[in-house]
């Protein structure tokens, strides 16, 4: 904690748009933790706490080794994870950029506190790299979790490789501070899939890091007794009576999924917007998000290489789930085919809720304890929707 | 700041709310313990003055006493939690951080170092103040820890001996023997031993306390903020009655507290050398800082 012994790093500070949009890159091959991490050091984040689970330890060892470089102010590493994300949600009320990241059991243990953040208004950035959470225990690569985290309130970003762990990443800072949404953000990613095995990256400049926070531009200010207004106002209405109770917390709530709605233009405007589309005139369409998106984008060249009409959405932003644009996407489709990495098929239930005609989703196929996606499970289900016989060995 | 924050301009006060400007120009902000602390009490607006707690409860007596005490209440933030303290403390005139039951400690982890980071040079002052179930039960990793780690702020314990806001249950600090929700055959082990383990733990100035000297449980508040201040953890463990769990007749919430300062409250003050040279070099600035005053008010009354 002794600041003044901290390496100082002299960094040019450039705004979310130039960064991700403009700054020269240049290519690296890294992992998926690497990639979070590099984003995280671009990223100008006032501390980071940590604490250890596989798959996700890796990438908070690197941001322990970029703390130690001098690009974090402060990094510790906390008891648990329910003492890591309350004191986020401590620290975040001072004014200034968190960080953390954690797997499956983690998140859950932290979830208490996690779906706190965004009524407290933490603007914090969660990695959230995928494990298996329900017993039989396992640290494989299950993305169940995405489907507790999907109701907290937060932005849910999800990965589909190194870069886009990387961009998200960068990105998730920027949105998550804008006044009108200052609500945390999860960027999450495939175990081992991702954040253990290496890929190309465009990275920008290292020299170069985002605007610092403004603890002054936020719905509700840092309480750092600097920042006006003052809290000397004493009527704590919640607890004035039961009316008051459910009114607050109603209100307060909608505001929190208003400004979960109000992200999807900083998701265009940084990301390129929730969903990529290819072929959209086909007739059948593989959607999916995360690590699953790249076994269904390379089922679409199986396709293509075929002839079939088949297309391809990828979805990346899980929170605001991109209703309109799935809708608008495949309203000429004939089957929906949503590979994924998990039991219960969380993103198959969200497609369904977005399109009047649930009945031409397919439900899979998915995988689960952490499997491989073949491609060759995605390509059945894809001769099975356009009747083409196969006799596909598994 | 933080009293220029807090201040408004003339020609706006008229605008805001009474109570607003009138805790602006008469409350404790901006003011020493000897014009606005607790021997004062009744002569300045204080920070707390409505509360929904139960009649009688030494709880909310020692809050108001708490708040009277803070050496710096216009740069101080106070975290707490679920438990029947908070009805009063989120009514008091002082940032107050509300979290998820048992969190305080992990939160104020995060808040002391952010602010050490953003504001190096000020004294902001960081209170947690939560109930026995709060601090030794739900939240007991995540205060033993912060104290393992050092962490600079003070910590108090509100101990009624009981989980008051649930309806008494049996918590960790209930005293063996009592016969209390989910303990219907009485309570099988014995009471925490609280102050031990934070002195274990690396707490660096330690007190335990039945608060029936209001001026020696304000020294004990202020000593246990400044040194956390400097030093490290430090940690107050109040008894803090519930009259109505234990059917403590209210005329009598006192005569129990004198009592129990006899039994498992008597006082207990520690701290470690470091602890003390703060405590010494500040209480006798104080002191010097008195006798000039006084001196220079002699001079003026000759002259
Ligand atoms: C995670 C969680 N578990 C349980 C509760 C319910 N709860 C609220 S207050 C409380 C007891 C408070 O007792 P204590 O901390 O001793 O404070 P007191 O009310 O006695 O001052 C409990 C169990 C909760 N709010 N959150
Ligand atoms: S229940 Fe007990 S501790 Fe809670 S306010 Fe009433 S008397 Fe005080």
């Amino acid at each position: 904690m002794s600041q003044n012994a901290r390496p100082k790093l002299e960094k040019k500070i450039v705004d979310a748009g130039y960064l991700l949009k403009e700054a020269p890159r240049t290519q690296q091959f890294i992992t998926g933790a690497q990639a979070m991490a590099e984003a995280v050091k671009r990223a100008n984040v006032d501390m980071a706490i940590a604490y250890p689970i596989t798959p996700q330890s890796e990438v908070m060892h690197l941001v322990g080794d970029i703390y130690a470089q001098g690009h974090i102010k402060e990094y510790y590493r906390a008891e648990e994870e329910l003492g890591t994300m309350s004191a986020i949600a401590g620290a975040a009320r001072a004014g200034v950029r968190m960080f953390t990241a954690t797997s499956g059991p983690g998140l859950l243990r932290g979830l208490e506190a996690i779906a706190s953040w965004p009524g407290h208004r933490i603007p914090a950035v969660l990695g959230v790299l995928t494990r298996v959470v329900n017993a039989p225990l396992s640290i494989q690569p299950d993305n169940i979790e995405i489907a507790y985290l999907m109701h907290c309130g937060a932005l849910v970003l999800h990965a589909e490789n190194q870069q886009d762990t990387f961009d998200m990443t960068l990105a998730a800072f920027a949105i998550a501070e804008k006044v009108d949404v200052y609500i945390p953000v999860a960027v999450a990613t495939e175990g081992f899939f991702v954040t253990h095995a290496k890929g190309y990256v465009n990275t920008t400049p290292e020299d170069m890091a985002l605007t610092p926070i403004d603890p002054t531009a936020a719905p509700v200010p840092a309480m750092d007794n600097e920042t006006p207004p003052a809290r000397i106002q004493r009527d704590a209405p919640v607890q004035k009576s039961n009316f008051m109770s459910y009114l607050i917390h109603a209100v307060w709530q909608q505001e929190i999924w208003d400004s979960n709605k109000r992200s999807m233009k900083y998701i265009y405007e940084y990301l390129g917007g929730p969903i990529e589309v290819q072929d959209p005139e086909a007739d059948v369409f593989v959607v999916a998000s995360g690590c699953a998106a790249a076994q269904a984008r390379e089922a679409h060249r199986y396709a293509q290489e075929e002839g079939l009409s088949v297309g391809f959405i990828k979805v990346r932003s899980i929170r605001p789930f991109p209703v309109d644009e799935i809708r608008e996407a495949v309203k000429n489709a004939k089957k929906l085919i949503v590979p994924e990495h998990n039991i219960i098929g969380w993103l198959c239930k969200e497609v369904k809720a977005s399109i009047p005609n649930s009945g031409i989703v397919v439900e899979g196929p998915r995988v689960y304890g952490g499997m491989t996606l073949p491609v060759e499970l995605i390509m059945a289900e894809i001769y099975n929707a356009l009747g083409i016989e196969h006799n596909m060995k598994l | 700041m933080s009293l220029k924050y807090m201040t408004p301009t003339e020609q706006f006060k008229k605008y805001l709310p009474k109570d607003y400007v009138e805790l602006v120009d008469y409350g404790p902000f901006g003011k020493s313990q000897d014009e606005a602390g607790v021997n004062n009490i009744g002569q300045f607006k204080e920070v707390l003055e409505e509360h929904p707690m139960c009649s009688g409860c030494l709880m909310a007596y020692f809050i108001r006493v708490f708040f009277a005490a803070l050496p710096n209440p216009e740069d101080t933030v106070t975290l707490g939690t679920a438990g029947c303290g908070r009805l009063a403390i989120s009514q008091a005139a002082v940032p107050f951080i509300y979290g998820n039951y048992g969190d305080q400690n992990a939160m104020a982890s995060g808040l002391s170092r952010a602010f050490r980071l953003r504001f190096p040079d000020k004294k902001k002052d960081v209170v947690t103040l939560a109930g026995d179930g709060g601090t030794m039960d739900i939240g007991f990793s995540m205060t033993m820890h912060s104290w393992i780690r050092g962490e600079k702020f003070t910590t108090i314990m509100l101990d009624n001996e009981v989980y008051g806001n649930t309806g008494g249950q049996e918590s960790g600090m209930s005293p063996q023997g009592a016969i209390l929700k989910m303990a219907p055959e009485g309570k099988k082990f014995e009471k925490m031993p609280a102050t031990e383990l934070a002195k274990t733990a690396g707490c660096v100035y330690v007190v335990r306390i039945s608060p029936t000297n209001i001026k020696k449980t304000a020294k004990s508040i202020k000593r246990a903020i400044l040194v956390a201040r400097e030093v490290g953890p430090t940690f107050i463990h109040v008894y803090t009655s519930c009259n109505i769990e234990y059917s403590i007749p209210t005329e009598e919430v006192f005569k129990d507290a004198k009592d129990q300062e006899k039994d498992r409250f008597s006082f207990e003050e520690y701290m470690t050398d470091e602890a003390r040279e703060v405590i010494e070099r500040i209480e006798g600035e104080e002191k010097k800082a008195k006798k000039a005053k006084k001196g220079a008010r002699k001079e003026e009354v000759v002259s």
